[in-house]
């Protein structure tokens, strides 16, 4: 299984990863390996095994609706790079993007 | 709309749920605070940190889907939906991708045509991101945001419509609705100017010709608008704009545009056709969840009343067509109006002085039946006084006026503006009597078959009484005097 360009660089778009053109090949080669290796999961017999979302055989686990202590606007920003009236400070948004 | 396309509209509304607490932490759930003073390492994104799921925001959103006659799932799952942007600190949203909590509801909006049902597809849980406060008039000019978490984590459910709606009218009903709907559940504060209830429209327009699937059609998302009238607007800004581009023979692009409420008009914002790669997959923090039988029972005991059996309710008590829907489309109106009734039981006069004179003084006021200003109570009592005869229909609104400018009850604002009518047969039958000595020529006239000189007549009493005679008394009086004269 080989990657194509234009996948990594999908994926590399995704992330918000800037690649060189002349990165392409090399990273379209190694990350084929790093699927090739995951591929290895389908050498398994999975014949009796039902598909499944989880790995924890627990269902709705849930908490009363109680409000508990927050942490202080200082406390809560304190790993900003830059903080303006208790608020975390971004650059511009180009493509007024978000959900 | 044009002969040649078909409008196709499909509406995504989010709405917050008024839990106490957020989503999947203890921080508390609400609007308006500090910046950043109601986050923690859950809502914050923090490595490590770990969700847990708030019981009664899911109680909240079952009774929405079932009020939205929806098939509630005995197991949901939540899911990542991942993208980058500033208000998203884990960059993933907790949300529900293909087993949602409730799917295949409705909202039947009543049309000139006739009722409608809109179906809808979907109602998910999913967290709310936080709020970016941009630097700068508008997202374009922004040199940059500020980012206010307290929003982050906060519960929402998001309800998706079917493409059934064919007009902005039929939008506009159908937001309408589902408001009023929701409003009796009293699970969300669903105030669009601040953000609690939000509306994003899908519009198409589907040649007549065409005759694929609607999915393939290529679709405009308007989003961020912040009031009813708004979607309307933008939709029907959308409608023309996508029209005149087909006429010319262009292509329409999948994209998604916001609104500009001052132009009236839509905006591109992102216009890649597959920029939204979100890739969804199984929240390995949460697992399912999985609603039995006893707990969907008991959400069911404890929904209200709702809005179409209340309509059949007060068209059954008497209330006229017209105004059955306008009571029963603001919540508190309609609690104002049961209020008023369990006092003063009469039903065509409280509707009558409740949607005419009494909500032209709330309004005035900037007021709404939330917090009236003049209580039920006292409204009762005002009416209560027109029927014993103390107060002339006329002179009521003079009252209630009165009432809502001080806040005194109707009995304090009568004695204060020294109103009443005056009811004692004797002091007007004085009255008239002395009108009917000073005006012989009058009276000779109505004797000689002058109906309209007995109504010179009244008018020189109630003249003589401020207004304040019945003037059927004081009608009846003047009979009595003149034919006890001949
Ligand atoms: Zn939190």
């Amino acid at each position: 299984m080989l990657l194509s360009k234009e996948e990594v660089l999908h994926v590399a778009n995704l992330a918000r990863l800037s690649v060189e053109p002349s990165e392409l090949e090399e990273m379209a080669g190694t990350l084929s390996r790093v699927l090739e290796y995951i591929d290895l999961l389908n050498e398994l017999d999975t014949e009796s095994v039902s598909p499944t979302s989880q790995v924890v055989e627990q269902h709705t686990v849930w908490r009363s609706d109680v409000i508990q202590d927050s942490l202080s606007a200082e406390l809560a920003t304190q790993n900003g790079p830059q903080v303006v009236s208790a608020m975390f400070v971004v650059p511009k948004i180009l493509d007024g993007g978000g959900q | 709309m044009s002969d040649n396309y078909e409008v196709v509209i499909g509406l995504e509304v989010h709405v917050e749920l008024k839990t106490a607490s957020k989503l999947f932490c203890g921080c508390a759930n609400l609007f308006g605070q500090d910046p950043n003073t109601h986050t923690c390492p859950v809502c914050l994104g923090m490595p490590g940190a770990l969700p847990v799921l708030n019981r009664d925001a899911v109680a909240l959103a079952t009774r929405a889907a079932l009020a939205l006659s929806c098939t509630v799932h005995s197991f949901s799952k939540f899911d990542r939906k991942q993208y980058f942007y500033p208000d998203l600190p884990k960059a993933y949203q907790i949300s529900q991708y293909d087993q949602p909590l409730a799917t295949h509801g409705q909202v039947t909006i009543r049309t000139e045509a006739g009722p409608r049902a809109i179906g809808i597809e979907r109602i998910h849980l999913e967290e709310d991101a936080g709020k970016l406060n941009h630097i700068g008039q508008r997202l374009g000019d922004a040199t940059g945001s500020l980012v206010d978490l307290n929003r982050a984590g906060v519960p929402l459910i998001e309800i998706v419509s079917q493409p059934e709606m064919h007009s902005p009218e039929e939008a506009r009903l159908y937001l309408t609705e589902l408001r009023t709907v929701l409003s009796y559940l009293d699970i969300s504060d669903l105030r669009m100017e601040e953000g609690s209830m939000r509306c994003d429209a899908n519009v198409s327009l589907r040649p007549l010709s065409y005759t694929g699937s609607l999915a393939d059609l290529p679709r405009v998302e308007i989003k961020n608008v912040n009031s009813f009238r708004n979607v309307q607007r933008g939709i029907e800004h959308e409608i023309i704009r996508q029209r005149e581009l087909l006429e010319q023979g262009i292509r329409i692009v999948k994209e998604t545009r916001g609104f500009d409420d001052a132009a009236g008009t839509t905006y591109s914002q992102r216009s890649k056709e597959a920029a939204n790669d979100y890739r969804y997959f199984p929240e390995p923090d949460l697992p399912p969840l999985v609603l039995d039988a006893v707990w969907l029972e008991d959400q069911k005991n404890q929904m209200p009343s709702l809005p179409e059996e209340l309509r059949h309710q007060l068209a059954a008590e008497g209330v006229l067509p017209r105004d059955v829907d306008v009571l029963v489309q603001d919540r508190a109106l309609y609690g104002f109006w049961r209020q008023t009734v369990a006092i003063y039981p009469d039903v065509k006069l409280v509707t009558n002085w409740l949607l005419s004179d009494y909500s032209r003084h709330m309004n005035a006021k900037g007021l709404s039946f939330d917090n009236p200003g003049v209580s039920a109570p006292h409204l009762a009592e005002l009416l209560a006084l027109i029927e014993d005869g103390t107060l002339s229909g006329k002179m009521a609104k003079e009252v209630l006026e009165s009432m809502f400018a001080t806040g005194e009850s109707p009995q304090v604002v009568v004695k204060r503006l020294g109103l009443s009518q005056i009811t004692d047969h004797e002091a007007i039958r004085l009255i008239v009597s002395q009108i009917v000595e000073a005006n012989p020529a009058v009276v000779a006239d109505f004797l000689g078959g002058k109906e309209k000189a007995l109504a010179f007549l009244v008018g020189q009493v109630m003249k003589a009484t401020k207004g304040q005679a019945k003037p059927d008394l004081v009608n009846a009086l003047l009979r009595e005097v003149i034919a006890s004269h001949v």
